[in-house]
C-alpha cells in the first residue's frame, strides 16, 4: 500500500513540476506548484516525517503560494503572455538533457537500491528519536545541538535577504 | 586551548571572526537608521566606512588569536585548520581593501552607506564560512549569504540602469546555478550517506559510495562552483555584471567572492572527492584549458577597461583551476598564495579605474587612458605595477604566484596544462600592456577634459598597501610561501598527488 501511494504522490509531484514549466499562464503554473508541494508533503508522511509534512502544507502550499498568487494578480501578469523568444528548440534540448540524465540515473539505479540501503541506515535512529522526543522534538533537538551553526547561519541569511530587499525597494533619494 | 566541539560553546570560539563581523554588520545597520545618521548627508557615510574597517580589523585580530586554539579531530561542521585561518586573511584583506576603495564612491553617488557596508560585511561572513566549512550544508548556506548580499550590491546604484541590469542578471543566473549546487549536494548525500566532508572522503576512498550518483553529484557541484568563479562556459554573466555593477562592488566581487568560492572548491574536491580523482580530473582539466584560452582571446579585443578586467578575472579563474586539477599540497599552497596576491593587485587595478572614471563613472574606454601616465605620474606608475603583476611579470607578486601554480601542476605531471598556462600568460601580456602603452606612449587627445584627480585618504591607503605588498611578494616570496605551505599541511586528506594520471 505505501508503495502504491508513493508512486501516486511521486507521479503527481513530477507531473506538477513539468506543468509549472510548460503552462502558459502564471496562475496555472502556480497551481501546478501547489500540487507538487502538496504531494511532496504526502511523501514526507510516508517517510513518517509528520512534522515536516505539516510545515510543508502550512508554510509552502499555504502561506507562500498565497503570497505568490497575490503578487501575480497585483502585477497583473496573467494576460500579456509572451512565448519564449528562443522557441521550441531550446525547450526540446532542455528536456532532452534532463531526460538523458534521468534515464541514465534510472538505468544505474535500476538494478535495485541495495547499495543505497547500507549507506542510509539512519532509519532506525530516526524511529528511536521519534519515539523518544515526538515528531517536533525529533527535529528541534538536532536543530539546536548538532546543526546549531547551520541554524544560526540561516538566520543571518534571512537578515541579509530582508536588508537587501529593503535597500533595493526604498525610494532612490 | 583545545576544541573538540562536544559543546556548542566551542563553536563560538571557532567562529569568533565570523561572529564579530556579523554583530558589527548589525551594529552598522542600527547606526544607519538612527535619526542622526539617516538625515546627516556627507559626513556620516565616511564615519560608517571607517567603522566598517574597524570591524574588519577586529575580526582580523580574533583570527590571529585563533592560532593559539587547536581543534581535535575533523568531525565538526566548521574547520579550524591552517587552511581556514589563511583563507580568512585573504578574505579579510579583500573586504578591507574593498571598503577603502568604496568610500569615495559611496559618498559621491550618495548610496545608502549603512546598508552598503553592512551587506559587504555580511557577504564577507558568508565567504569566511564557505572557506572554513566542513559540511556541504554549511558551504551552501555560506554561498547563499554571500550571493544574496552581492546580488543586492551589484544593483546598489539606483540611478544607473546598468547597475539594475547587472543585479538582475546576476540574480537570475545565480539562482539557477544554486539549483545545480543543491541538487549536487543531494546526490552526493544519496551516494555517500553524509554531507560531512570527512565522512564523504572516507566513503569515496573506500569505494562504498554509489558510483553513478556520486559522479552526477560531483558533476553538478562542479557546475555550481564553476558558475560562481566564472569558469568558461559558465562565465556568460561575468562581463555584463562586472561592467554594470558599481566599480568598487566589481572589485570586491572579482577578488573576495572568487577567492572564497575557490577555497571551498578546493576543500570539497581535493579532500572529499580525492578518492574519485580519476573520475573528475579530466572534466576540470578541460574546463581549465577552455577558460584560459577563451578568456585570454576575448580579452585582447576589449576596449572598455572594466570589461577587459572582467575577462582578465575569468582568465585568472582558469589559472586557479589548474591548482584544483593538480590536487596536491604544493598546488593548494600555490592557490592560497595566488589568491592573496590576486586580491591585492586586482583591487589596486580597480582602484585606479575608479579614479580615472571620475565623478559620473563614464570614462572607462581605453582611449581615456592616453597620456594618463604623464599627467598623473604616481597613479600611472601604480597602475602599471598592478597591470604588470596581473600579467605575471618577473619581479611582481603575480609572477611568483604563477610559478607556484606551475610547480604544483608539474608535481602532478600536468605537463600540457602547464604549457597552456605559460602560453596563455604570454598572450595576456598583449592586453595588459596595451593599457600601459596608452598611458605612457600616447598623447592625450586634444580637447580632453583635464579633470583634476583627487585621491582621498582611504583610496591612498588601499593603493599603497596594494603596491607595497605586491612588490614585496614579488621580491621576497619565501616566508609567505612557507607559511601557505604549512597552512595546507593541516588539510589532512589532501591527496598524494596521484601522479601519472595526466595525459
Amino acid at each position: 500500500m505505501p508503495e502504491i501511494l508513493f508512486f501516486i504522490f511521486a507521479a503527481v509531484a513530477v507531473g506538477g513540476a513539468v506543468g509549472v514549466v510548460v503552462s502558459r499562464s502564471p496562475v496555472a503554473s502556480l497551481l501546478f506548484m501547489v500540487a507538487t508541494l502538496a504531494s511532496t508533503a504526502g511523501i514526507f508522511v510516508l517517510l513518517e516525517a509528520h512534522f515536516l509534512a505539516a510545515i510543508q502544507i502550512l508554510v509552502y502550499a499555504g502561506a507562500i503560494m498565497v503570497l505568490f498568487l497575490f503578487v501575480i494578480m497585483l502585477l497583473n501578469l496573467g494576460h500579456d503572455y509572451q512565448r519564449d523568444i528562443r522557441g521550441n528548440v531550446a525547450m526540446i534540448i532542455g528536456f532532452a538533457v534532463t531526460g538523458g540524465i534521468g534515464g541514465l540515473l534510472a538505468r544505474q539505479l535500476g538494478g535495485g537500491t541495495a547499495g543505497l540501503e547500507t549507506n542510509l541506515g539512519a532509519g532506525d535512529a530516526i524511529d528511536a528519536a521519534l519515539r523518544e522526543y515526538g515528531a517536533v522534538g525529533a527535529i528541534a533537538r538536532p536543530l539546536f545541538t548538532d546543526y546549531v551553526v547551520a541554524f544560526e547561519l540561516t538566520g543571518l541569511l534571512l537578515l541579509v535577504a530582508i536588508v537587501g530587499a529593503i535597500a533595493l525597494a526604498k525610494k532612490a533619494s | 586551548m583545545e576544541l573538540d566541539f562536544s559543546h556548542q560553546a566551542h563553536f563560538i570560539v571557532a567562529l569568533a571572526p565570523e561572529i564579530i563581523l556579523s554583530v558589527w554588520g548589525m551594529v552598522i545597520l542600527m547606526i544607519g537608521v538612527s535619526p542622526r545618521h539617516s538625515h546627516g548627508p556627507e559626513g556620516s557615510a565616511a564615519h560608517l566606512g571607517w567603522l566598517s574597517l574597524a570591524g574588519i580589523l577586529a575580526a582580523a585580530l580574533s583570527n590571529g588569536w585563533l592560532y593559539s586554539v587547536t581543534e581535535v579531530g575533523t568531525h565538526s561542521m566548521v574547520a579550524l585548520d591552517g587552511f581556514a585561518l589563511f583563507s580568512n586573511w585573504i578574505l579579510l584583506a579583500g573586504a578591507g581593501l574593498g571598503i577603502l576603495i568604496s568610500q569615495d564612491y559611496v559618498r559621491r553617488q550618495r548610496l545608502q552607506a549603512a546598508e552598503f557596508y553592512a551587506l559587504l560585511i555580511f557577504s564577507t561572513v558568508g565567504l569566511m564560512i564557505m572557506a572554513a566549512a566542513r559540511d556541504l550544508i554549511i558551504i551552501f548556506l555560506g554561498l547563499e549569504i554571500l550571493s544574496i548580499a552581492v546580488y543586492v550590491l551589484a544593483a546598489f546604484n539606483r540611478r544607473d540602469p546598468k547597475s539594475a541590469e547587472a543585479g538582475l542578471k546576476y540574480f537570475l543566473l545565480g539562482a539557477f546555478s544554486t539549483g545545480f549546487f543543491l541538487y549536487g549536494i543531494a546526490l552526493v548525500y544519496g551516494a555517500t550517506g553524509s554531507m560531512h566532508i570527512s565522512v564523504i572522503a572516507d566513503s569515496v576512498a573506500s569505494g562504498n559510495a554509489h558510483g553513478a550518483l556520486l559522479v552526477f553529484g560531483i558533476a553538478l557541484l562542479a557546475v555550481g562552483f564553476s558558475f560562481k568563479v566564472s569558469v568558461v562556459p559558465f562565465h556568460m554573466w561575468t562581463p555584463d555584471v562586472y561592467e554594470g555593477a558599481p566599480t568598487p562592488v566589481t572589485a570586491f566581487m572579482s577578488v573576495a567572492v572568487k577567492a572564497g568560492v575557490f577555497l571551498a572548491f578546493l576543500r570539497v574536491f581535493s579532500v572529499a572527492f580525492v578518492g574519485a580523482y580519476e573520475r573528475w580530473w579530466a572534466i576540470l582539466w578541460w574546463l581549465a584549458v577552455i577558460t584560459m584560452v577563451v578568456a585570454n582571446l576575448i580579452a585582447t579585443v576589449q576596449v572598455n577597461v572594466k570589461r577587459m578586467l572582467a575577462y582578465s578575472g575569468i582568465a585568472h579563474a582558469g589559472y586557479l583551476m589548474v591548482a584544483i586539477v593538480a590536487a596536491n599540497e604544493t598546488a593548494a599552497a600555490g592557490l592560497l598564495f595566488y589568491l592573496l596576491i590576486y586580491t591585492l593587485m586586482n583591487i589596486g587595478a580597480f582602484g585606479v579605474v575608479i579614479l580615472v572614471s571620475g565623478q559620473s563613472e563614464e570614462r572607462l574606454e581605453i582611449q581615456e587612458y592616453a597620456g594618463f601616465g604623464w599627467k598623473h605620474p604616481w597613479l600611472g606608475v601604480l597602475f602599471t605595477v598592478f597591470l604588470l603583476s596581473l600579467a605575471g611579470f618577473p619581479g611582481t607578486g603575480g609572477f611568483i604566484g604563477k610559478v607556484f601554480l606551475l610547480q604544483g601542476a608539474m608535481e602532478a605531471d600536468l605537463v600540457y596544462l602547464s604549457v597552456i598556462l605559460v602560453l596563455t600568460t604570454v598572450a595576456s601580456y598583449w592586453y595588459y600592456l596595451r593599457v600601459a602603452w596608452y598611458m605612457w606612449m600616447r598623447d592625450a587627445p586634444d580637447g580632453a577634459t583635464d579633470e583634476p584627480i583627487d585621491v582621498s585618504l582611504p583610496m591612498r591607503l588601499a593603493l599603497i598597501t596594494g603596491v607595497v605588498l605586491v612588490l614585496y611578494f614579488g621580491v621576497f616570496p619565501g616566508a609567505t610561501m612557507e607559511w601557505a605551505r604549512s597552512s595546507v599541511s593541516g588539510l589532512s586528506a589532501v591527496g598524494p598527488g596521484l601522479t601519472g594520471l595526466a595525459p
